[in-house]
């Protein structure tokens, strides 16, 4: 009989050997996968993982990997503050939406002036937009103790909504000739979040990424915030002993998140996105919840996590076009890949025993 | 405006399909939290359920093998879920997450030589004299067999909780594995049955989108329905009779503002569309303001990891 | 601009960008970009048929390549790039959130072809085509004014836009024409694609006393809701969900993007390429309406089918006046017809339609 016994702290070697096995057997199962779909099982997979690194056009893709990471870790790192704490945010989707939007509408009211500050103003308003849209979970939990899953997902509804709305009337683009869509900040200098070296992919979001994974694995392994909150996750009452706010580190946490969810929707909409439109979002709120969780909530774990996911969803699309795969089979894989990665996670936490109980 | 172009009777009862997705989920979905489990899977589930019962109701043409079926392969992909969570011990959050993506991606393959076609219709409750009475006629007698039997399933599960045996182990488990585990409960099997059993209501309410709301097969058709379940669960704080209300103020005020826009309402309609979101806050705001926060509290091992050591 | 540079040497020398069946060996590589699933069984499965109609016209001298789902601005920039990266000679970007990332890569790859659905941004190698679906909608109307009883037809509309307004308005003109009680009753679905909503949305307009529904929503739902009510009318959108003919489906607008891909691919082989603005309708086929079923009285789809013959010769269009604004102010003068500019921005309501169009 098999059996599991904790390990009493994590394995270092399983730590970054079972991620690998995880790809591994990814491979495995997704080439079974993409045979039965009549394709051939070893181009798929390496247009998923090896082309877009090292393959004929890596020089673009390599760029695009940070493109798509970017607001993924961003957006993680904040939610993993959060849920270390035991506090569910997982609204990002709305936060995103709400800084873009703020941002945008931010810059969009001084076109078409070319100020240096008009950038800056709409990095600040971004992050507002998007605090601002997690406080509201945040201050009915300290008020009123509603639970913030439900307010957070129902509030991300609310934003598409006003999206769609101001995509067709506030923010509309005078000169669109009546389409919906906001002005194209990438057109104008000044509202433009560029590439800082061409080519490469690294726009300002990315670097707020960088800055995000350094800043929480300093805050969480040196800063009393970081203590206050993994002792709350871990242990809610010794939290209250050790005279933690439990008040104050529900608006931190939410409100860290909701700005981080904000400031990736800004960067986006001024970057690669370029304009404010009725499907501006496409899901990296909800995906963030779960490159947070791949990434074991530690920071250096989000920003690989995001890098993976990225990739999947890169090489995935290329496997799409080149090779005639159907989106849903390349869902598919994804949810596998998570499968085995989460799976595997057991060799890092347990032993595997053989053999019989023994009398306890 | 003119309200009165709206009828109240037919406006009850179209509320009532409207809600029934959501209620079913939502129900199987408190029943695995009631034992301390958080499957975020339940879209997936749902679609999965969509796809399966289409597809058996259109070759058997029977929505009733539909639904069995539905029901199964929901069971089936939630089994997923519980041997990686349970035997694994993987994150319940991600792994939730991961089934979402993995259900919908399988939900399209399977469902691909079936787009645009039509559902078998399902019958619906007629007694001669009942179901032509005004209001009640429409409201309680003139509908599908699967609608009676959620309401059923409310109440039954209700009951259960409450009163059975079983019932009061799921929720010790619930509440605390560890003290659960030394009474000799069988924590992980009482959980995967719990698992499996929400696997099961998400796919009747997805089939119930395929074969009865909408019905017909589309990729994707579900639209979120399994997030607003999660919603509702906790909107209810784990009560099976408040997972009713729930779905059907959700559904209802949905169903209403659709209305409202064909009555030529003069509110914005992003006010309107929004309006199913923005009350479902407030009503959950006046309640858990107003109560004993106690009893509105999520069961204690909810989404905690459970590892007998020894 | 560095990185069009590079990319657009990298590609040339690489000699995949620059269109290698010019030596006549290669095939003619085309790429599709779809904003939803094929499987949604209108707007993307219509442009996918399309794609297929390519395949079989051309058979091996053409590759085509396609991908769903693609979200539009960053992600829809980056497929659209790979794809001129990958050799593609001829790209569709099959909707109008795709204008601006077109823009953005057509100017990377001069020497690849793009060709932009609904959007008004051109290039000199970026062409735009939309089709004329509001003289289908004008078919519709009249249809819909003459079958309807209880004079309320429901409209099922996705978002505020010229497109769909359009479609409101050619189909109120045509339906108050026919019958000047009618009434319309418009729900803002504010999306193109949740059967679930579109089920419920048909369900309000229903018990509210609709007996025609129109909808420009791409789902089957309303279709099954109006088939389930009884005695409602409706009509099949996008692709000819012919599986509710004859009732209560009575007809439907098509789009029927293959003769303009096949068209648009063969000048890519010959050379003759070049940036247009292509709006086309029922004349060219690109809007097609789907077989009037029996369930439609005899001299009323003879009238239907004499419009569409006058507009397939041109000699009828739909926007004729004398038309007056929903406010009262003059629109179209007696025999005036409305230029394609004001169509393409429509944001206003004829006279006759009640509530606010809205923002």
């Amino acid at each position: 009989m098999v059996r599991l016994e904790q390990r009493p702290s994590p394995s270092a070697f399983w730590t970054y050997a079972t991620p690998i096995l995880a790809v591994l057997a990814t491979m495995v199962a997704g080439g079974v996968l993409f045979a039965l779909l009549g394709t051939n099982p070893v181009a798929v997979i390496r247009t998923i993982f090896w082309d877009p690194l090292f393959g004929e056009f890596a020089f673009y893709y390599r760029g695009q990997l940070l493109v798509k990471a970017g607001p993924l870790i961003l957006i993680a790192i904040g939610l993993s503050m959060g849920f270390r704490a035991g506090i569910w945010n997982i609204g990002a989707e709305g936060q995103y939406i709400m800084g873009a939007i703020c941002g945008a509408g931010a810059g969009l009211a001084f076109y078409p002036s070319e100020s240096f500050l008009i950038f800056p103003v709409m990095i600040i308003a971004g992050a507002l937009g998007g605090w601002a849209w997690s406080m509201i979970p945040a201050i009915l939990k300290t008020r009123f103790g509603t639970n913030e899953i439900l307010v957070s997902l129902m509030l991300v509804y609310v934003a598409e909504n006003i999206l769609a709305s101001v995509s067709s009337g506030l923010l509309r683009n005078p000169e669109g000739q009546g389409f919906p869509g906001s002005r194209n900040l990438r057109n104008w200098d000044a509202a433009a979040n560029t590439e800082i070296i061409t080519g490469s992919g690294m726009h300002w979001g990315v670097v707020a990424a960088f800055i995000a994974v350094i800043l929480a694995y300093i805050t969480l392994s040196r800063h009393m915030l970081g203590f206050q909150i993994r002792l709350t996750g871990e242990s809610p009452r010794a939290a209250r002993f050790a005279s933690v706010n439990p008040t104050a580190l529900i608006l931190i946490c939410m409100g860290l998140s909701g700005a981080l969810a904000g400031l990736a929707g800004l960067f986006e909409v001024a970057g690669p996105a370029g304009q404010i439109s009725i499907d501006f979002n496409s899901g990296y709120g909800f995906t963030a919840i779960i490159v947070a969780f791949l990434g074991r909530l530690n920071p250096i774990g989000i920003l690989l996590a995001g890098l993976l996911l990225a990739l999947t969803y890169i090489g995935g699309e290329a496997a799409q076009s080149n090779l005639g795969l159907p989106s849903a089979a390349i869902q598919l894989f994804q949810g596998m890949l998570l499968f085995f990665l989460l799976a595997m996670d057991v060799f890092a936490n347990f032993r595997l025993r053989f053999g019989r109980v023994g009398v306890s | 405006m003119d309200l009165s172009s709206i009828n109240a009777a037919s406006l009850i009862a179209s509320l009532m399909v409207a809600s029934t997705p959501i209620l079913l989920a939502a129900l199987g979905e408190m029943v695995v939290e009631k034992a301390g489990v958080l499957n975020l899977g339940v879209e997936g589930m749902m679609i999965a359920g969509a796809v399966c019962g289409f597809v058996i109701a259109v070759e058997t043409g029977s929505p009733l093998a539909g639904f069995a079926f539905a029901a199964f392969g929901g069971a089936v992909l939630s089994l997923l879920f519980g041997v990686l969570t349970q035997y694994l011990l993987s994150n319940q959050v991600a792994t939730g997450l991961g089934l979402t993506l993995f259900g919908l991606g399988l939900s399209a393959l399977l469902g691909q030589g079936y787009v645009g076609q039509k559902a078998p219709p399902i019958a619906r409750l007629d007694i001669p004299v009942l179901s032509d009475l005004p209001f009640v006629g429409p409201v309680l007698f003139s509908h599908d067999v699967m609608l009676y039997l959620s309401l059923a399933m409310v109440a039954g599960v209700a009951w259960w909780l409450k009163n059975a045996r079983g019932g009061l182990i799921l929720r010790s488990v619930g509440e605390n594995h560890d003290a659960a585990h030394a009474l000799g409960y069988k924590v992980v099997r009482i959980r995967l049955m719990a698992i499996m059993f929400g696997g099961a209501c998400a796919g009747l309410g997805g089939a119930y989108l395929s074969l009865v709301r909408v019905p017909t097969w589309v990729e994707g058709m579900t639209a979120g329905a399994g997030w607003i379940a999660l919603a509702i669960v906790v909107f209810a704080s784990w009560k099976a009779g408040r997972v009713l209300l729930g779905a059907y103020l959700f559904g209802g005020i949905t169903v209403l503002q659709l209305n409202l826009q064909a009555a030529g309402a003069k509110l914005p309609v992003v006010v309107l569309d929004s309006s199913p979101f923005v009350i479902t806050i407030v009503v959950l705001v006046v309640m858990s303001s107003a109560r004993n926060r106690a009893a509105l509290a999520a069961p204690a091992s909810l989404g905690r990891p459970f590892h007998a050591s020894g | 601009m560095k990185l069009t540079k590079l990319l657009a040497t990298a590609a040339m020398t690489l000699g995949l960008a620059t269109g290698a069946f010019a030596d006549g060996h290669e095939k003619t590589k085309v790429g599709f970009v779809y904003v939803g699933p094929i499987g949604d069984g209108g707007w993307t499965f219509e442009h996918n048929e399309g794609r297929l109609a390519v395949e079989e016209a051309f058979g091996d001298k053409v590759e085509t390549i396609y991908q769903e789902n693609v979200p539009e601005g960053a992600d829809a920039e980056r497929v659209m790039t790979q794809m001129a990266l990958g050799g593609a000679d001829l790209i569709f970007t099959t909707s109008f959130g795709y204008m601006d990332p077109t823009i953005n890569v057509a100017a990377k790859f001069p020497n690849v072809k793009f060709e932009h659905a609904t959007g008004y941004k051109r290039a000199d190698n970026v062409s735009t085509y939309s089709a004329r679906f509001y003289e289908g909608r004008a078919v519709q109307g009249h249809i819909a004014g003459k079958m309807t009883k209880t004079n309320v037809i429901g409209y099922i509309a996705s978002f505020p836009i010229p497109e769909v307004i359009r479609g409101i308005n050619a189909a109120y003109i045509h339906a108050q024409k026919v019958n000047p009680d009618v009434e319309f009753k418009i729900i803002w679905a504010y999306t193109w694609f949740d059967p679930a909503k579109e089920a419920d949305a048909a369900k309000a307009l229903i018990e509210q006393g609709a007996d025609v529904i129109l909808q420009h929503t791409d789902s089957t739902a309303p279709q099954a809701a109006a088939e389930q009510a009884g005695g409602v009318v409706t009509f099949g959108q996008a692709s000819d969900m012919a599986e509710y003919a004859p009732f209560p489906r009575v007809s439907s607008i098509i789009d029927n993007w293959a003769p303009y891909y096949v068209a648009r691919t063969q000048a890519v082989m010959d050379g003759t390429w070049e940036s247009v603005d292509t709006w086309d309708g029922i004349p060219t086929g690109m809007v097609k309406i789907g077989e009037i079923t029996d369930a439609v009285p005899a001299e009323v789809k003879a009238e239907a089918l004499g419009m569409v013959e006058a507009m397939r010769t041109g000699a009828y269009h739909p926007f004729t006046g004398p038309l007056k604004k929903q406010d009262g102010s003059d629109w179209l003068a007696e025999g005036e017809v409305a230029d394609d500019g004001t169509l393409a921005g429509m944001a206003f309501y004829v006279e006759g339609l009640t509530g606010e169009i809205p923002q």
